[in-house]
C-alpha cells in the first residue's frame, strides 16, 4: 500500500519535473542562443569580406597618381584597427567589447564611403574597370552587412525578451543567461541632428 | 478622424454629468486617457505605414505596377519565366514600381524579396528584379542559393550591359528580356537540382487519398460512434457515413456500398467500444490508425491550379547589384 503511494508520488514528481523543464524555456534559450551566435557569425563574416576587399581597393586607388592621400591612409588605418580587434563569442555578452568593435567597424565604413565619394572627382579612376568592379562588390558587401546586422538584432531581441520576462527569467538567472548586446548606431547624435543644406549660395 | 469620433461620444456623457463637476472632470479625464491610448499608437502606426512603400502581394512572375509594359509584353515575359521554371526550377520574378522612395532601391528590393521568399522550398533559388521607373534605378536581388551563379559583379554587369542600355532608349521590354536571358544563362551554368517531373497533378481526390482517409478515419470514428451508441448502431452509423462520403467523393454508388459494407464488418469485427469500455475503445481506434497508415501514403500534395506562387524557400542576404540609367 505504502509502496504504491510512493510509486505514484515519484511518477507525479517526474512528470512535473519534465513539464517544468519544458515550460521554463530552457530549450528556447538553447535554440535562441545558438541562433544568435549563428547570426553574429554571419555579421562577422560580412565584415571580414569587406576587410578582404579593401587591400585591392587601396592598390587600385594608389594607381591614381594624385589621389587624396589623407583619405586613403584613413581607410588603411581604419581597416588595421578594425581587423586588430579579437572577436570571441564571449564578446556578445560584453557591452564594452561590442562597442569598441562597432566603433572600429563604423569608422572603417565611414572612411570607405568617404573614399568612394572622393573617387567621384577622379574621372580616370571612375572609368577604371577594376575600380568599378570593386565598388560594386563593396556595395554588395555593405548591403549584406546591413542584412546580417538586422538579422542579428532580431535574434537577440527574441533572446532578450525571453531572458527578461517571467518565468523564463528565473531560468536565465539560474543558468546565467544574460541579455545580449545589440547594435546601436555609431553616430546616433549626428543622425538625429537635421542636416545642414548648403546650396553653395554663401560662398559668394 | 479619431478625435471626431470621441467628440461624438462626449455629449451624451457630458449631459448626464452637467451638474456634477466631479463626474464631468472624471469623464474628461477618462476621455483624455482614452484619446491618448487610441490616438498615439494609431498615429504612430500611420506614420510608420506611410514611411516606406508597401510590399505588393505576389500574384505573377511579371508584376508591372506602372503600366509600362503592354499586355502582350507582360505575357511573353511571363511565359518565358514560367518555361524556365519548368525547365530548371529556379524562380525569377520581375517587379516594376514607380518609386521606392524614401528607401533606396536596395533596401526596398530586399524587403520585397525577404517577404516573397522566391525560390524552391528545398533549393531556395530565386531572383528578384526590381525596376523603379521614376527613380531610374534597377536592382537584381539574388537569393543566397544563387549567389554563386550570379555574384554581385555578374549582376551588375547584367544591369550595366544588358538592361540599362535598352532602358535608356525607352525600351523597357527589351531591357528586361535581355536581363532575364542573361540571368537564365547564368543559372543554367549552375549545377542546381532539376525540378522533378510533376507527379500526377491531381486536383481531385484520388483513390489513395480516399484509402488513407478510410484507414485513418474509420477506426477513430467507429470507436467514437460505438462508444456513443453501442456496438451495432455505432457500426451501422460509421458504415453509413463512410459509404456516403465515398459516394460523394468518387461519385460511384457501387463503391460507396462496398465501402459501407466493409466498414460495417470492420467496425464490428474490431470489437472496439463494446458496451461500457468506451474510453478503451477510443484508444484502440487511435492505435489502429497509425499501424495501417504505413501501408498507404498520401499522393503528391495538392497544387493550386493556375496562378503563380512563390516556392517560399528563397533566403535573401542582400546579394545582388543595383544600377541606374
Amino acid at each position: 500500500m505504502l509502496h504504491d503511494v510512493i510509486r505514484r508520488f515519484v511518477l507525479i514528481a517526474a512528470t512535473l519535473a519534465l513539464a517544468s523543464l519544458a515550460g521554463c524555456g530552457y530549450n528556447d534559450f538553447q535554440r535562441l542562443d545558438e541562433q544568435s551566435k549563428a547570426a553574429w557569425a554571419e555579421v562577422l563574416n560580412q565584415y571580414q569580406r569587406r576587410a578582404d576587399l579593401i587591400p585591392n581597393l587601396v592598390s587600385t586607388v594608389k594607381g591614381e597618381a594624385n589621389f587624396e592621400q589623407e583619405t586613403l591612409t584613413r581607410v588603411i588605418e581604419a581597416r588595421a584597427r578594425a581587423t586588430s580587434i579579437q572577436v570571441t563569442p564571449e564578446m556578445l555578452n560584453d557591452p564594452q567589447a561590442m562597442e569598441r568593435f562597432q566603433q572600429a567597424q563604423g569608422q572603417l565604413g565611414g572612411a570607405l564611403s568617404r573614399l568612394l565619394a572622393v573617387a567621384e572627382n577622379y574621372p580616370n579612376l571612375k572609368a577604371n574597370q577594376a575600380f568599378q568592379d570593386l565598388r560594386v562588390q563593396l556595395e554588395g558587401t555593405e548591403n549584406r552587412i546591413t542584412v546580417a546586422r538586422n538579422k542579428y538584432i532580431q535574434t537577440i531581441q527574441e533572446y532578450n525578451v525571453l531572458a527578461r520576462s517571467f518565468p523564463t527569467n528565473l531560468t536565465a538567472m539560474i543558468f546565467n543567461y544574460d541579455p545580449k548586446v545589440g547594435f546601436t548606431v555609431e553616430n546616433e547624435q549626428e543622425i538625429s541632428r537635421p542636416p545642414t543644406v548648403d546650396f553653395g549660395t554663401n560662398k559668394r | 478622424m479619431n478625435r471626431l469620433h470621441l467628440r461624438s461620444i462626449l455629449p451624451s456623457g457630458a449631459d448626464r454629468y452637467r451638474t456634477d463637476r466631479l463626474g464631468r472632470f472624471a469623464v474628461d479625464g477618462l476621455l483624455l486617457i482614452l484619446a491618448r491610448l487610441v490616438l498615439v499608437p494609431l498615429s504612430a502606426g500611420v506614420v510608420h505605414a506611410q514611411a516606406v512603400q508597401p510590399v505588393p502581394s505576389l500574384t505573377a512572375r511579371v508584376m508591372d505596377e506602372t503600366g509600362t509594359l503592354d499586355a502582350s509584353q507582360v505575357q511573353a515575359l511571363e511565359a518565358k519565366l514560367a518555361q524556365f521554371e519548368a525547365e530548371r526550377g529556379a524562380q525569377i520574378v520581375v517587379l516594376i514600381v514607380a518609386t521606392t522612395a524614401p528607401e533606396d532601391i536596395a533596401a526596398y528590393a530586399f524587403r520585397v524579396a525577404d517577404e516573397w521568399k522566391i525560390g524552391r522550398r528545398q533549393v531556395g533559388d530565386g531572383v528578384l528584379m526590381v525596376v523603379a521607373k521614376d527613380d531610374r534605378r534597377v536592382r537584381i536581388e539574388v537569393a543566397r542559393a544563387l549567389e554563386g551563379a550570379i555574384p554581385d559583379l555578374a549582376a551588375f554587369h547584367i544591369i550595366d550591359r544588358a538592361i540599362t542600355p535598352a532602358f535608356r532608349k525607352g525600351d523597357f521590354a527589351g531591357g528586361l528580356n535581355a536581363g532575364v536571358e542573361a540571368l537564365m544563362a547564368r543559372i543554367r551554368g549552375e549545377n542546381l537540382p532539376l525540378p522533378e517531373p510533376e507527379a500526377s497533378p491531381s486536383d481531385s481526390l484520388t483513390l489513395s487519398d480516399l484509402a488513407v482517409f478510410l484507414f485513418l478515419g474509420v477506426p477513430v470514428a467507429g470507436a467514437v460512434l460505438v462508444g456513443m451508441f453501442g456496438r451495432k448502431i455505432g457500426a451501422l452509423a460509421t458504415s453509413g457515413v463512410a459509404g456516403v462520403l465515398t459516394k460523394l467523393l468518387l461519385g460511384s454508388l457501387l463503391l460507396g456500398l462496398v465501402v459501407a459494407v466493409f466498414t460495417f464488418v470492420f467496425v464490428l469485427a474490431l470489437g472496439i467500444g463494446g458496451g461500457r469500455g468506451g474510453g478503451r475503445g477510443g484508444r484502440g481506434g487511435g492505435f489502429g490508425g497509425p499501424i495501417i497508415w504505413g501501408g498507404g501514403r498520401g499522393g503528391g500534395g495538392f497544387r493550386g491550379g493556375g496562378g503563380f506562387g512563390s516556392g517560399g524557400g528563397g533566403s535573401f542576404g542582400g546579394g545582388g547589384a543595383s544600377g541606374g540609367w
